[in-house]
C-alpha cells in the first residue's frame, strides 16, 4: 500500500553542469548556472521558487553553517520554505524527499534543490575529517583517518566476512567507465579492464586509485513540484514514489555491523512508501564515491542477498542488459563527483526516466531508484522515481 | 612514559575535563574503557551517560588491552597535511576482549596481518605531549 503522498510530487526541470574542472571559479557560480539550468528545463523562472533546498558547508562548496540562507541571498530570493539538511553526499536525495513532505503538506509549491563544489580546484584547502579532534572525534583523528580509508576498513572486512575480491569491486568501475564512454562530458571515457583497475596504485587498501571516485569541479540542480502543477506544465513529469532516509554512525568505531550500513533502513522505507519491491525496479544511480559503496547498497537495497554483491557485479548484472542497469552516465567512479553525488544521481535518473541520458539511454525504463550515502558510509537516503 | 613508539604530532586530541583521566591513564600506560554501573555494559568511545541504557556517569574502568582486529586498512596516500609524513601506516577497528571497538593503529611487524587477528595494546607517542593507545600483533 503506497503511501498516500506517493506520485503527488514531480521532478519537471533538471539539470548538471558540463563542467569538470573551474579553477578560479566560485562553487556559488555553479550553484547560480545549476539553479538557472534546472528552471529553465522546468519552463520556471527564479520568481516562481518558493522552497530552497542546499547543502554547501563542506571547504570546496564554499559556505558553512548559513548554507541555504548563502545560496538564497546570492540567487536573490527570499524563499518561505527551506532545507539545508547535511547529511554528506546522500544530502541532495534527503532534500528532495522533504520536498516531497512540503509540497504535500503545502508548506510549498515549487521546490529548487541546487548543489555545486569545487572539489578539484578549490585553492583554500580541503581535509577530509568529517569532525573535530575535540568531542568523539579525539578518538578517531588523532590515528590519521581518511574518507577512503574508511570505505576500505568495510571493503576489507566483507573481503574476509564474505569472500569477496578486488575483481568483484573492481567490475563495478569497470562497467560505470563503460557507461561514461558514451557521455562527452564524463570526466574520463577511456575504457578500463579489471586488471586496470587492479594495476592502479592503491590508495587505502583493498582500495586502487580506480576503485575511487573522480573529483571535478561542477555541480547539478533539480526542481519539484505538485503533480497537479506539473500536469499543467509542458515537460514530463517524473513523479516521486517513495523516499526514506536514515542515519548511521560517523565514528568508523560504531559501524555496527561493519558490512551493512543506513541504506538497508532508507531503502526498506522508500519500497514501502511506494508499495514497490527491489524487482519492480527497472534502473538504479547507486552512490558510488567508491566501488564498495555500491557493492554494498546492492545488498541493503535488496538487488541481491548479503554477501553476494560481488557475484552480481562480476556477473554483469550493473550492464545495460543485466538485471540492475546503474550508473548510466558514468557515475561517479567516471563522470562528475565533485562533493556530493547524490544531487548528480537525481538528475541522471531523471534524465534516464526522460530517455535524455547524456551516456547510456537504456529502453524505456518506467522506474528508476536513486541512492545517496553520505559521509563514512555514514548516512543514507533512498528515492523511487517512475513515469 | 611506557613504550618507545613515536611519530609526529598529527592532529593531538583536544581534550576536555570529562575526557581527561582517559588520556592520563593512557600516559600511564592503561587503557581505559568505561562500564555502565546500571546495565553494567561496557562502552567505546568514552561518553557522559551509557549509550545502551542512557543512564547517567557511566564509570572508568582499565581494559585488558587485548583484542582481535575486526577490519584494517594501509593508508598509503592522504590528502590530510598532518598525516602525509606517517604513510604508510596501518589504521584498525580493534574489537576489545571486553566486547566495545576503538579505532587505532596496528604499530611494529605488520607480516600476517589479517581481520581477527590477535591484538595487544602499546602507547606511542605523538608529538611531544600525547600518548595513544595503538595495538600490535600479538605473538604470544
Amino acid at each position: 500500500m503506497p503511501a498516500d503522498w506517493s506520485g503527488a510530487v514531480a521532478i519537471v526541470g533538471a539539470y548538471e553542469s558540463p563542467r569538470r574542472r573551474a579553477p578560479g571559479v566560485h562553487p556559488f557560480a555553479i550553484q547560480a548556472e545549476c539553479a538557472k539550468g534546472a528552471l529553465e528545463d522546468a519552463g520556471l523562472g527564479m520568481q516562481d521558487v518558493d522552497g530552497l533546498a542546499t547543502a554547501a558547508s563542506f571547504p570546496a562548496e564554499g559556505a558553512r553553517e548559513m548554507a541555504v540562507a548563502e545560496i538564497a541571498e546570492y540567487l536573490g530570493i527570499h524563499p518561505r520554505w527551506a532545507d539545508g539538511t547535511d547529511i554528506g553526499g546522500a544530502a541532495p536525495v534527503s532534500h528532495a524527499g522533504h520536498a516531497v513532505a512540503a509540497i504535500a503538506a503545502g508548506l510549498a509549491e515549487v521546490v529548487l534543490v541546487t548543489y555545486a563544489a569545487c572539489g578539484y580546484s578549490w585553492p583554500h584547502g580541503a581535509p577530509d575529517y568529517l569532525t573535530y579532534a575535540h568531542g568523539p572525534g579525539q578518538w578517531e583523528l588523532p590515528y590519521g583517518p581518511s574518507t577512503v580509508a574508511t570505505y576500505a576498513l568495510a571493503a576489507r572486512r566483507h573481503m574476509h566476512d564474505y569472500g569477496t575480491t578486488a575483481e568483484d569491486l573492481a567490475a563495478i568501475a569497470v562497467q560505470c567507465r563503460a557507461n561514461a564512454s558514451a557521455n562527452p562530458h564524463a570526466r574520463y571515457t577511456a575504457p578500463v579492464t579489471v586488471d586496470d583497475v587492479l594495476d592502479s596504485p592503491l590508495i587505502a587498501d583493498p582500495l586502487h586509485r580506480l576503485d575511487c571516485c573522480v573529483v571535478t569541479d561542477s555541480g547539478g540542480a533539480f526542481v519539484l513540484t505538485s503533480a497537479r502543477h506539473a500536469r499543467e506544465m509542458g515537460t514530463r513529469p517524473v513523479y516521486v514514489l517513495g523516499f526514506g532516509e536514515a542515519l548511521g554512525q560517523v565514528s568508523m568505531s560504531q559501524m555496527w555491523p561493519f558490512t551493512a550500513t543506513a541504506a538497508a533502513a532508507s531503502g526498506a522505507r522508500a519500497y514501502q512508501t511506494a508499495g514497490m519491491r527491489p524487482d519492480e525496479i527497472d534502473c538504479a544511480q547507486l552512490y558510488d564515491s567508491f566501488t564498495i559503496t555500491v557493492l554494498l547498497a546492492l545488498e541493503d537495497l535488496g538487488f541481491c542477498a548479503k554477501g553476494e554483491g560481488g557475484k552480481f557485479a562480476s556477473a554483469g548484472e550493473l550492464a545495460p542488459g543485466g538485471r540492475l542497469p546503474i550508473n548510466t552516465d558514468g557515475g561517479g567512479l567516471s563522470s562528475n563527483h565533485p562533493g556530493r553525488r547524490g544531487a548528480l544521481a537525481v538528475v541522471e535518473a531523471v534524465r534516464q526516466l526522460r530517455g535524455t541520458s547524456p551516456g547510456v539511454r537504456l529502453d524505456s525504463p518506467r522506474t528508476a531508484l536513486v541512492h545517496g550515502m553520505g559521509g563514512s558510509l555514514s548516512t543514507s537516503a533512498t528515492l523511487i522515481l517512475g513515469v | 612514559m611506557p613504550g618507545t613508539l613515536a611519530r609526529a604530532p598529527g592532529l593531538p586530541p583536544l581534550t576536555d575535563d570529562f575526557s581527561q583521566p582517559y588520556w592520563d591513564a593512557a600516559r600511564q600506560g592503561t587503557l581505559l574503557i568505561q562500564r555502565c554501573r546500571t546495565c553494567r555494559r561496557y562502552q567505546f568511545y568514552p561518553r557522559a551517560h551509557c549509550a545502551h541504557c542512557f543512564a547517567d556517569d557511566p564509570e572508568w574502568t582499565p581494559a585488558s588491552g587485548r583484542g582481535r582486529i575486526h577490519t584494517w586498512t594501509v593508508i598509503r596516500r592522504t590528502p590530510n597535511a598532518e598525516f602525509a609524513a606517517d604513510c604508510p601506516y596501518v589504521l584498525a577497528i580493534i574489537e576489545l576482549d571486553e566486547g566495545p571497538r576503538m579505532t587505532a593503529r596496528i604499530v611494529g611487524e605488520s607480516d600476517g596481518i589479517a581481520c581477527d587477528r590477535r591484538v595487544r595494546a602499546v602507547f606511542a607517542r605523538a608529538g611531544e605531549t600525547a600518548v595513544l593507545p595503538d595495538f600490535c600483533l600479538d605473538r604470544g
